[in-house]
């Protein structure tokens, strides 16, 4: 009897990986599931950061996927090897700062990886034919293939009758017939094949699997590479770039506002790191110093802190500075005037 | 059979999910776990994440800022 084959699945948390796998469990595939934690990811945090975001259920998507498929979850840190991705991609970005089609080819590298560390045969994608304009067209399926360096063991069950038959194909180990021809934007046989399957409650998620689709994040993340003339990043970095205001009132600083309660107890974690500033007359928001301040800049920070305080209408706030080598200034200042406040500085 | 612990205060989901898999890697079946985070979300991840991946999840708590989630190994070590 011939040996039951194995695929690993990357698993994005979207209905098109969970139903590419299902397709394959189908064909009595043993088949588990991968998922890249680039740092980017829309799972999760920042949930977790705001308060009133708690009472809404929290899931990460990735693992409801594998739990109603009822396949094994592999989650990978590539949070070193991704920056080499963002910061040099071979095809450039999409509509904001997302590498998508160098992503997906390092991520299915990354699948090729594990499969030979961990014998297994082939590796499934829920990519679709023309589904998205710049990394899922005709042209960019081969491409993935051939830089990914999984050839013909990369199996996308949603389309793959519009693609060369695969090895797994070919060796028989699934059958062809009963996969998929998908195209295009519609979404319309995804979601019949979802009802056949009995999927339901799936996540879609708007723009992409990450938050390097998003302009706001996408121009915070260029704003603190500009401002540093260096793109090194570190986890802190991009987890921050998610929680608070960002304004920056002048170049060589910004100043990074908790917006309530929990993204305030968040930035907490970073008083060591940073400079940070806090009224101790009246309530207010947490607020880091992210570069270095003079003075007179200090005391424009000290004045916009008041302004997003308790006491932005009173005559004089007091606000106290704490340095990154544990020493304390007290500010005594006016809150800057909403008309002084200007929009420019919002990254 | 032993006890181990580990700390995944500061970390945001999924890494501590990350670690604890990557912590279990090195255990063996039968032995416990007590991961301390202090993002909520890890009430929920850690949990489905044992579940798919055959842990028992004997314990989990809510204390002040932090939560504590106790796993014995299972099969899938
Ligand atoms: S949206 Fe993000 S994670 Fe998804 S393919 Fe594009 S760059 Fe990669």
């Amino acid at each position: 009897m011939s040996r039951q084959r194995k695929a690993i699945s990357l698993i994005s948390g979207g209905l098109d990986s969970m139903l590419a796998t299902k397709a394959i469990m189908e064909q009595g595939v043993h088949v588990e599931g991968i998922n890249f934690f680039t740092g980017f990811c829309v799972e999760g945090h920042t949930h977790a950061i705001r308060k009133k975001d708690k009472e809404k259920p929290k899931r990460n998507n990735a693992l409801w996927v594998a739990e109603q498929l009822g396949i094994k979850l592999h989650i990978v840190d590539v949070i070193e090897p991704y920056k080499d991705v963002l910061l040099n991609p071979k095809h450039g970005y999409g509509a904001n700062m997302n590498p998508c089609l160098d992503c997906k080819c390092f991520m299915v590298g990354q699948a090729l990886q594990w499969i030979k560390e961990n014998d297994f045969d082939f590796i499934i994608t829920g990519e679709v034919v023309g589904q998205r304009p710049k990394s899922q067209r005709a042209e960019t399926m081969p491409i993935v293939q051939e830089e990914s360096g999984a050839g013909d063991l990369l199996v996308r069950p949603l389309c793959a009758k519009k693609l060369p038959p695969t090895l797994p194909e070919r060796e028989g180990w699934i059958d062809r017939e009963k996969m998929f021809e998908f195209s295009g934007r519609t979404r319309k046989p995804q979601m019949a094949l979802a009802e056949q399957y009995n999927f339901k409650d799936y996540a879609t998620p708007a723009g992409g699997c990450c938050f390097l689709t998003d302009e706001t994040y996408s121009r915070k993340l260029v704003d603190m590479w500009q401002a540093r003339s260096d793109r090194e990043y570190d986890l802190d970095d991009i987890m921050l770039l998610k929680v608070g205001r960002h304004i920056r009132p002048r170049p060589n600083f910004k100043m990074i506002v908790g917006r309530e309660e929990g993204e305030n107890k968040y930035l907490e974690g970073y008083k060591k790191q940073f400079t940070y500033l806090r009224s101790t007359s009246h309530t207010g928001p947490l607020v880091l110093i992210d570069g270095k301040v003079n003075d007179d800049d200090l005391e424009l920070a000290a004045r916009l802190t008041a302004r997003f305080g308790r006491g932005k209408t009173a005559d004089e706030v007091t606000i106290e500075a704490t340095f990154t080598d544990g020493s304390v200034k007290e500010l005594q200042v006016e809150p800057l005037p909403p008309s002084q406040l200007k929009e420019e500085w919002y990254v | 059979m032993s006890e181990h612990t580990l700390e995944a205060r500061r970390l945001l989901c999924p890494m501590p999910v990350i670690r604890t898999q990557d912590k279990i890697k090195t255990l063996e079946k039968g032995d416990k776990l007590t991961v301390i985070c202090t993002d909520p979300g890890a009430l929920n991840d850690i949990p489905a994440w044992c579940r798919i991946n055959g842990h028992k999840v004997l314990e989990t708590k809510e204390a002040e800022d932090e939560v504590i989630v106790v796993i014995e190994v299972g099969n899938g070590a």
